[in-house]
């Protein structure tokens, strides 16, 4: 048994007791998320809201929905989940490998400049200046920026586990890791560009070329971002709060190494009926079909965990948060394979169904998610034993999984009919219906729709006061780092 | 298609990367006593308040349930 003391990093900074984890990052970034969410939820309303009355925009090019959409995906992925993540992992990391930080100033600056990253994003999509691809708009200098705090991010993380004081590294850990490695590959190599100004720039590849790099970029930076990253959280967050064990703990290091191995090649699916060659098309296709294996083997190894006391999911808000978000992630994670199948595709693709799909993975599961990791983490970090209001996070619980049905549900019968209508042949082969006609049809759901995302906002805003309230009720606390138990080097 | 001669090599290279990975995992002892790993993140109490905050009742109990 070593005294807490002498587990320090040496390199601490003065500023923090030694012995203690160093949670500055953590609490900085926790709070950015809640911040980050409700700007974010709350463009995704406007957006949603001008798809419905287009009068909304206004006539003001800087409000159109062409600039806010990129905004509202760019605020929610990267600035909400990016927070998300960079708090949990920093969190988790720490925890499961009984260590500080390592370079606890580095984990500062990715902070402040992931700040600066999303304060550039809200300046410059509105004002138009974007390299076009989706999910990956943001210009030139700014991608410079967010590859600095990613290597930033992946030095403080690795080097974490390198100083890690138990041998064993948790699989949380490997999930966060390889969300780190993937995305800094993938946003490198699609973010290649000629820059033609400080605010312009032109895509290296073109064409179908730039369609592939960019969709290999797109459904990886969902395999990574959204569900290896979240998946960290998963195994943590649901076995602290149930305060059980990990259903197998085997079968989520089998989920990790099959995910990993054929997350790659899922791509193409995005491509189907494109210039893209057939057979890189049915290879999207097929690996995408082979990824439900792995997720619902983590899905159902995370519910499980909750296996024989079933009764926490009735008292704990908390818990209902992070089960409810598997039982979205299993239902996109079906869905999607679903959707990659040609024929399918062929109904689905550039209808709202997609859209509905996107949001089952997006509201349900990570957003779910990510607020049921920050009600376990605000807390503690301010010194408290739970949330100002246990009631409230029920009552967000409610009126976010009730949001989240109307949304989809809404797109998904829009989807259907916008395909329907589409591909609907008169017996004299001229088309049944104008594409204005399937718009007007759409538009009851385009108004459903804007209903589940008014409450999931409200959830949101709900989740905001708790946590100001949190906040103001406790104080900064630090947690001492345990003693490592022996035979561990 | 010139961009699947970038993303298949790559795809590949990174395939033989996390092999190497999972090598060293599994012969570095990591997948060895899995329960107890499982096991091991429930028993630090991370609910730990500063000793200033444990000695204030109302931090812990507070809470409007």
């Amino acid at each position: 048994m070593a005294s807490p003391a002498t587990l320090a990093h040496p390199a601490a900074t003065p500023r923090e007791t030694e012995g203690v984890y160093t949670d500055t990052a953590v609490r900085l970034f926790a709070l950015a998320a809640v911040l980050w969410g409700v700007v974010g939820m709350l463009v995704g309303v406007i957006i949603a809201a001008q798809l419905t009355w287009p009068q909304l925009n206004f006539g003001i090019p800087w409000l159109s929905y062409g600039r806010l959409r990129p905004l509202h995906t760019n605020a929610v992925i990267f600035a909400f989940g990016g927070s998300v993540l960079f708090a949990t992992a920093y969190h988790v990391v720490q925890r499961t490998c009984q260590t500080r930080l390592f370079m606890p100033g580095l984990a500062l600056f990715t902070f402040w400049a992931w700040q600066i990253v999303i304060v550039s994003a809200a300046i410059t999509l509105p004002l138009g200046m974007t390299q076009a691809k989706e999910y990956a708009e943001l210009e030139w200098p700014i991608d410079l920026l967010i590859a600095v705090v990613w290597v930033s991010y992946a030095i403080v993380f690795f080097g974490t586990i390198g100083i890690r004081k138990v041998r064993h590294i948790y699989v949380a850990n490997w999930f966060f890791g390889a969300f780190i490695i993937a995305v800094a590959l993938l946003h490198i190599v699609n973010s290649v560009a000629i820059p033609a100004s400080l605010t312009k720039s032109y895509s290296a590849y073109a064409g179908v070329q730039d369609a592939m790099i960019q969709w290999w970029y797109g459904h990886n930076a969902v395999g990574f971002f959204l569900t290896a990253g979240f998946l960290g959280i998963m195994y943590y967050y649901i076995p602290k709060q149930a305060g059980r064990p990990v259903y197998s703990y085997r079968l989520s290091i089998v989920h990790f190494w099959a995910l990993i191995f054929t997350y790659m090649w899922a791509g193409p699916h995005h491509l189907h009926y494109t210039a893209l060659p057939d057979w890189a098309q049915s290879v999207g296709m097929v690996f995408s079909l082979v990824l439900l294996a792995p997720s619902w083997g983590g899905m159902i190894n995370g519910i499980m965990t909750l296996s024989g006391a079933w009764h926490k999911l009735r008292d704990d808000p908390i818990l209902k948060f992070l089960i409810v978000s598997l039982s979205f992630y299993g239902m996109s994670t079906f869905e999607g394979p679903m959707m990659s199948i040609k024929t399918v595709n062929a109904l689905s693709h550039y209808t709202d169904w997609t859209v509905g799909h996107v949001h089952s993975g997006a509201l349900g599961w990570v957003g779910l998610i990510s607020m049921g990791a920050l009600y376990y983490l605000i807390p503690r970090l301010f010194g408290r034993q739970q949330m100002y209001s246990v009631k409230a996070i029920e009552l967000h619980f409610w009126i976010a999984t009730i949001g989240i049905v109307l949304y989809i549900a809404a797109m998904w019968i829009a989807g259907v009919m916008q395909g329907l209508m589409w591909r609907a042949v008169n017996p004299d082969g001229t088309l049944v219906y104008s594409f204005v006609e399937s718009v007007k049809a759409t538009f009851p759901y385009y108004v459903v729709r804007l209903a589940g995302g008014l409450l999931y906002l409200t959830g949101m805003l709900i989740m905001a006061w708790n946590v100001v309230m949190t906040v103001k009720s406790g104080k900064v606390a630090t947690a001492p780092i345990p003693a490592v138990a022996a035979a561990h080097a | 298609m010139d961009s699947l001669y970038l993303l298949i090599p790559l795809s590949v290279g990174l395939v033989l990367a996390i092999l190497a990975v999972f090598g060293w995992a599994l012969h570095g002892g990591q997948f060895e006593d899995l329960e107890s790993e499982a096991e091991r993140i429930l028993t630090e109490d991370d609910r730990a308040l500063d000793a200033d905050q444990a000695s204030d009742p109302g931090a812990r109990e507070q809470s409007h349930v």
